[in-house]
């Protein structure tokens, strides 16, 4: 028990870690969208650094930098759907109605 | 019934029950989400034009730090519990629960002065998307609402009985409230930026 409350003691020293990042890095984001750049840029830069602070918050708060094989199983696969249900709009895109045939 | 595994981990899982539950209804959550953000992208391509400058920026980077901050606040009254201090634990989880409906008012404001001046989701493609990828985020924040509420008030009584299961409850919703503000760390840029 004694060493479960140190272990967990150590753990509050990296919670205030990422908060204070997840607060520069809010900063950063809303500096950045005040540059106007173009809309492929700007979309690229915001979504890599909210994948970052998500990616901080998954693997920081919700221990899932150190957690069972089962919750990466599981993960793995939402992650795959997730994959194919973001793409769904380029298949819609491919599908068009030959009018002329 | 006594409900098995809610403490000791199940042996083929590694996990209690609790926590293999929680992380199984939040890859659903994903897939929730996930529709809708697709469906944002299909709308946004098809679009002949989007609107940008729409919504208030202050107000969504202000929803945004008071999220990041709650997610601290739940994570340390989570943390509180495992270091034995239940003082600490009733602060945290109190001001996660505050911080929580501060959000829902500032969304209140930002709701209200869209639909005083007619542009609710019927206006457009983009509003219809914002209120229904907020509201859907709204209702999840609501949720996490009642839920605290229950472990402030009721629900703590379970400490005294079973400390260990009752770490576990705060764990769980722990685990459900950094997704809520994982999806808003992605709505935040999406809708109020891009």
């Amino acid at each position: 028990m004694h060493s479960d409350q140190e272990a967990v003691r150590k753990s509050v020293r990296s919670y205030m870690t990422v908060f204070a990042m997840l607060m520069v890095f809010t900063v950063i984001t809303v500096a950045v969208s005040r540059f106007h750049f173009a809309v492929p840029v700007a979309i690229a830069i915001a979504l890599i650094i909210a994948a970052m602070k998500g990616a901080m918050v998954a693997g920081v708060f919700m221990h899932l930098s150190h957690e069972r094989q089962a919750i990466y199983g599981t993960l793995i696969l939402t992650v795959l759907f997730f994959v194919v249900l973001m793409f769904i709009p380029i298949f819609t895109d491919m599908d068009h109605i030959r009018l002329n045939h | 019934m006594n409900i098995p595994y809610t403490v000791e981990e199940r042996p083929d899982t590694g996990l209690s029950n609790g926590k293999f539950g929680i992380w199984l209804f939040l890859a659903s959550e994903v897939m929730l989400f996930g529709a809708l953000f697709s469906t944002y992208i299909l709308l946004r391509t098809g679009a002949a034009e989007w609107p940008h400058g729409e919504l208030s920026v202050t107000l969504g980077a202000i929803n945004t730090v008071i999220l990041i901050s709650s997610s601290v606040t739940m994570v340390m009254a989570w943390a509180s519990l495992k270091m034995n201090d239940w003082g600490k634990h009733r602060l945290y989880l109190i001001a996660t629960f505050v911080l929580a409906g501060v959000f829902l008012v500032n969304k209140y404001f930002e709701y209200s002065e869209h639909l005083h001046a007619g542009e609710g989701p019927w206006h457009n493609t983009f509003l219809a998307i914002y209120f229904t990828l907020t509201g859907l985020h709204g209702l999840h924040i609501l949720g996490g609402m009642v839920v605290m509420a229950y472990f402030i008030g009721p629900g703590a009584k379970m400490w005294k009985t079973s400390p260990a299961q009752f770490t576990n409850r705060i764990e769980a919703t722990g685990l459900y409230w950094h997704f809520v503000d994982l999806v808003w760390i992605f709505l935040f840029p999406v809708l109020y930026l891009l």
